[in-house]
């Protein structure tokens, strides 16, 4: 919320509120510490960005791939789209559905329990979720992507021929959900807690049934958290690593065929599989590609925020 | 607990909108379903798709659940609609619709803590906790140095970054006016981009203007850490502080209050369940990461509890090793990669309590 | 004061979870001496302090048992390896940052002036980790399986993309080939096993291999996997899927004969040790600086060409002489046969033979 503080007691100078020496010392930090944060992304843009300048400057020859910049990260922004893409539309509206399962359908005594235990599922390490991907998931998924391929294959996405080993975008697409579910659960369902009872009371007083209840006074409320949700675990999908770099089966193509072994690999995936035996400008290149990744992840952000912002009237401190 | 507050705008507009719906004429009693009838269709529903599936020989237990749920969601609008009307009836559907989902979310979540405690219950044992890897070839040691390493490293980012992110919320959402929080904004928005990597390199190329490229220690990392910390701090307070309803904060102006004690014993105290959430789910973003701290923090096998000078080893860092360069034979590290993991998990699990405790401690009394 | 009440708890809760800290911080591992009084104890022969090496993950597993072998005998010396891959060891070490590089290419190009630099004189650089690279297979019913140089260069560049392909029955007379298809597997990070495995592809059958020696994989849109893990595993779990990986990691898995010669050669630390003898040094580093252009199309079928050899770089004077002593106690162990021994208990290598250990003592003798 960028202007949020316009309270009745400022609006009428009569009842100022009471100023104190606590309160100049607490505005202080608390503008320290945004200030304190721009400070350090100063520092972080300033060393990406001298970093990936000679990348930019350099002959295609002497770039990994022997093509030109864009030639080598195009693909690389690709699957880091598509990887995300899939695992939010996967993710949202089911974690949508379990934030509402646990405020509002599952028995109270049930559902701290449960708020519990997807808190927890959200600080599984990443790491984790890899190992759980190449051990278990992409296995398991291999008849699945068979029959897609066998009666869907007519839509580009499941053309095939279905990978042998199951290390696909598709399957990669579904560990980042999972990985990202916990997340938006977690956020929404602390938003939806917060809806005032009386709406609720009000509607189911007036014989709304429950899924008006919740489709008019619990979602409405909700929307902005739930788009922050999704954004934080955007921003996690975006920005996965080691998962990623230990399922997927990637390599510098651009294909919509999320189901053969030959995939676009993810940015942040790509720079940790690429970095630790790269030298010069192989690793300038690198660097440019985060910064490529910071300047999506940005805009996905601008998007998410101009949504939310449009809806600010649900917010409760403005 | 703060039920009764909301604005006069919300109100007019949810009432405006139930009085709509509430125009069509309708009996003040309808008939309804008996309570053991959605019981009746379930079992229903998955005795007939699987005695078909069965008959035509492809008899599956996921199957035969997927297309009885189908069928289950089908039967029960039909029926309810028949009975109870078309309102009823969507209400019936999307109940279905919101338990499977919860049912399905369910399948993989339980899926990898059952793999992890699988794979990683071979080597939890008193010697995972009480030995380091030092001097240790093949099988035996454990992840004590590790462990340590991991505890020391998230509390010193997380001593970093919870107050620094609190604050910059408190700032954006209290204070905040014009173009120093709009930047702060945008720019928040873009730490979330940071690859984790790039945090690594940033601390690693910092620290090293100051004490050369030798250096590698701890709190390297978890400066590195905070980078990727402090935004989901932030953007997840943030949340929490704005559902605040705004009476509250106007009846502690009222009382006289002055806006620090507001914020310190009101506001953030309402919103300190979704605050402590959000805090884990920033701890639990980071406390797994490799990538950076392999270029900060380096590698070691022995135990050292000096952040600042010195090598040192966490638990992902460890587990990644021993999972990508395993010596002969395998399985000694492999075993080793997973209980770190599973250790890993138990370290987040306690974490997430700890959030709870302080939660319910800060929160107010309402009754 | 009733708000004092959350406070108060707050605070006992921060010091019971720091006490709790203090408790365990106070304890070492169970596995580690207080090694620090042990030195007016220890025989006069030892070394102490501290170095840092980075470099190469396929020396990892090896380089914990060398470190565990002479911390053993050497108990005040502390000896850290960042498996941060071979460029970033390189990188590192050229900066200062490391006493040592782990690499799996030998250092050459502008970079050598810049060690050169750094060390203040030559650079000492010996082969350390000699290993064979397996070609492993996962093909239900074939378990002895023999490929020519180009047939193995068509498999990869997936020209050959069916297991009963005439090529691949031509090399396995009388065996049945099933008909399934064939998935190669290949790095999909950066690694010194692709540069040597593309090296041998290029040398032994360039006609069949277009491409240029790399260690990033060249041919798009294979199935890919991270690190010689990924790769085992991922041939593993396919059917009709083969790879190629450190043979001390390919155990369980179908390891195909390389026709060397006019035989087919199976790998064997052995074939790669002598691979090594029968390959020709380059000196691009300096006097003792031994790197090796690996004989790829030797035809004395006691070698196996697809092997790797991964480096040690250091420097041949340190500023600080208990370090040099170090560096050259810890090398010397590396190359013995003790510590070749060791790593091929740990990590499946080949030994050092006599010969290359003999033209190699020289070098590490040379640091002072």
């Amino acid at each position: 919320m960028s202007a949020p503080t316009t309270t009745p007691a400022t609006a009428t100078p009569s009842t100022k509120p009471v100023r104190q020496l606590g309160d100049r010392i607490f505005a202080g930090s608390a503008t320290g510490a945004g200030v304190l944060i721009l400070i350090v992304l100063a520092g972080v843009a300033v060393f990406l960005i001298a970093q990936a300048i000679p990348a930019f400057t350099a002959s295609p020859a002497e770039l990994p791939g022997g093509k030109s910049l864009t030639a080598y990260i195009g693909p690389l922004v690709f699957g880091t789209l598509l990887s995300a893409l899939i695992a939010l539309v996967i993710a949202t509206p089911l974690a949508v559905c379990v934030a509402l399962f646990i405020t509002h359908y599952a028995p109270r005594r049930l559902a701290q329990g449960l708020g519990y235990v997807v808190d927890l599922l959200a600080a599984v390490p990443s790491i984790v979720y890899g190992l759980w991907g190449v051990a278990v998931l992409a296995p398991a998924s291999l008849p699945f992507m068979t029959w897609l391929q066998d009666y869907l294959g007519w839509i580009p996405l499941f053309a095939g021929p279905v990978s042998a080993t199951g290390r696909t975008m598709l399957v990669v697409g579904v560990t980042l959900a999972v990985m990202i579910l916990p997340i938006i659960t977690a956020v929404s369902r602390e938003v939806f807690l917060q809806t005032p009872k009386l709406h609720e009371e009000a509607a189911l007083a007036l014989g709304a049934t429950r899924w008006e209840m919740i489709r008019m006074a619990v979602l409405p409320f909700g929307r902005s958290g739930i788009i922050s949700g999704a954004m934080l675990g955007l921003g996690r999908a975006l920005g996965e690593t080691m998962a990623v770099a230990i399922i997927l089966s990637g390599s510098g193509i651009i294909t919509f065929n999320l189901i053969s072994s030959s995939n676009p690999s993810s940015i942040a995936a790509n720079i940790a599989l690429q970095f630790p035996d790269s030298t010069g400008v192989a690793v300038n290149t690198l660097i440019a590609s985060g910064l490529v990744l910071f300047v999506i992840t940005l805009l996905v952000n601008s998007i998410a925020r101009w949504i939310i912002n449009r809806r600010r009237e649900f917010s409760g401190a403005n | 607990m703060t039920s009764d507050t909301r604005t006069d705008t919300d109100r007019s507009r949810t009432d405006g909108e139930l009085a709509e719906q509430a125009v069509v004429p309708m009996p003040l009693v309808r008939a309804e379903l008996p309570r053991w009838a959605p019981w009746g269709i379930l079992v229903a529903s998955l005795v007939v798709v699987g005695g078909i599936l069965a008959a035509t020989g492809n008899f599956g237990i996921g199957l035969t659940l997927v297309l009885g749920a189908l069928l289950y969601a089908v039967v029960t609008y039909v029926v309810s609609r028949s009975v109870e009307g078309g309102r009823k009836a969507t209400d019936r559907v999307v109940t279905i619709v919101v338990n499977v989902a919860f049912l399905i979310a369910l399948i993989p979540l339980i899926s990898v803590i059952v793999t992890v405690l699988q794979n990683g219950i071979a080597r939890f044992d008193g010697a995972f906790f009480t030995n380091s890897m030092r001097g240790v070839v093949g099988e035996g040691g454990g992840g004590y140095h590790a462990i340590m390493g991991t505890l020391i490293i998230t509390a010193l980012a997380a001593a970093m970054s919870i107050p620094v992110g609190i604050l910059t919320a408190v700032y954006l959402v209290e204070y905040g006016k014009g173009r120093l929080a709009r930047a702060i904004t945008f720019f928040v928005d873009v730490m979330t981009g940071i690859p984790s990597i790039v945090a690594g390199l940033f601390a690693f190329a910092f620290f090293a203007l100051f004490a050369g490229p030798g250096i590698r220690f701890g709190f390297g990392g978890a400066v590195a850490l905070s980078i990727l910390m402090i935004p989901v701090v932030v953007r997840s307070t943030e949340e929490m502080l704005k559902i605040v309803p705004n009476e509250l904060r106007e009846a502690a102006y009222a009382l006289g209050t002055p806006k620090w004690r507001t914020i310190l014993k009101v506001v953030i105290p309402t919103s300190i369940a979704g605050i402590a959430s959000g805090v884990t789910l920033a701890v639990a973003r980071v406390i797994g990461e490799t990538a950076p701290l392999l270029i900060i923090a380096g590698l070691t096998t022995g135990v050292n509890l000096n952040p600042f000078s010195g090598r040192m080893t966490t638990l992902p860092v460890f587990a990644y090793n021993s999972y990508a360069a395993p010596g002969v034979p395998r399985e000694p590290f492999i075993d080793r990669a997973w209980t770190s993991a599973l250790v890993l998990i138990i370290i987040v699990l306690i974490l997430n309590l700890l959030a709870r405790l302080v939660a319910t401690l800060f929160a107010p009394k309402t009754r | 004061m009733k708000t004092m009440r959350p406070k108060r708890a707050r605070i006992a809760a921060v010091g019971l979870a720091a006490s709790g800290a203090i408790v365990l911080a106070g304890c070492g591992a169970a596995n580690e001496g207080s090694s620090s009084g042990g030195a007016s104890a220890a025989p006069s022969a030892t070394v102490s302090g501290t170095i840092a090496g980075a470099g190469a993950s396929t020396q990892q597993a090896a380089t914990q048992a060398w470190v565990a072998g002479f911390t053993g005998s050497n108990p005040d010396a502390t000896i850290n390896y960042d498996p941060s891959g071979s460029g970033a060891g390189r990188t590192q070490f050229i900066a200062g940052g490391v006493d040592w590089a782990g690499s799996d290419a030998y250092i050459k190009g502008d970079e050598v002036a810049k060690a050169q630099q750094r060390c203040g004189g030559d650079i000492v650089e010996v082969p350390v980790y000699v290993s064979p690279i397996a070609v492993v297979y996962n093909l239900p019913g074939v378990d002895n399986l023999q490929l020519s140089p180009s047939t193995l260069a068509k498999i990869f560049d997936k020209k050959i993309t069916t297991w009963n392909d005439p090529a691949i029955a031509a090399d396995n007379p009388g065996v049945t080939l099933p008909s399934t298809a064939i998935a190669p597997v290949n790095r999909s990070d950066k690694s010194g096993t692709t540069q040597n495995f593309t090296d041998y592809l290029k040398a032994a059958a360039g006609a069949d291999w277009p491409y240029d020696v790399s260690d990033s994989w060249p041919v798009q849109g294979g199935e890919a996997a991270q690190g010689t893990s990924g790769v085992v595993g991922a041939v593993k779990a396919g059917a009709g899927t083969i790879g190629y990986a450190d043979e001390s990691q390919a155990k369980g898995l179908g390891q195909a004969k390389i026709k060397v010669g006019d035989q087919f050669v199976a790998p064997t630390p052995g074939g790669a040790a002598t691979l090594l003898e029968s390959s020709e040094r380059v000196s691009d580093g300096g006097p003792n600086a031994f790197a090796y252009k690996l004989n790829r199309t030797v035809t004395d079928a006691s070698a196996y060409p697809v092997s790797l050899v991964s480096y040690t770089i250091a420097c041949s004077k340190y500023s600080d002489a208990g370090k040099s002593a170090l560096v050259k106690a810890y090398l010397n162990y590396v190359i013995s046969p003790e510590g070749q021994l060791a790593a091929q208990q740990a990590a499946g290598s080949a030994p050092l033979t006599d010969t290359i250990r003999q033209q190699i003592t020289p070098a590490v003798s040379a640091i002072a």
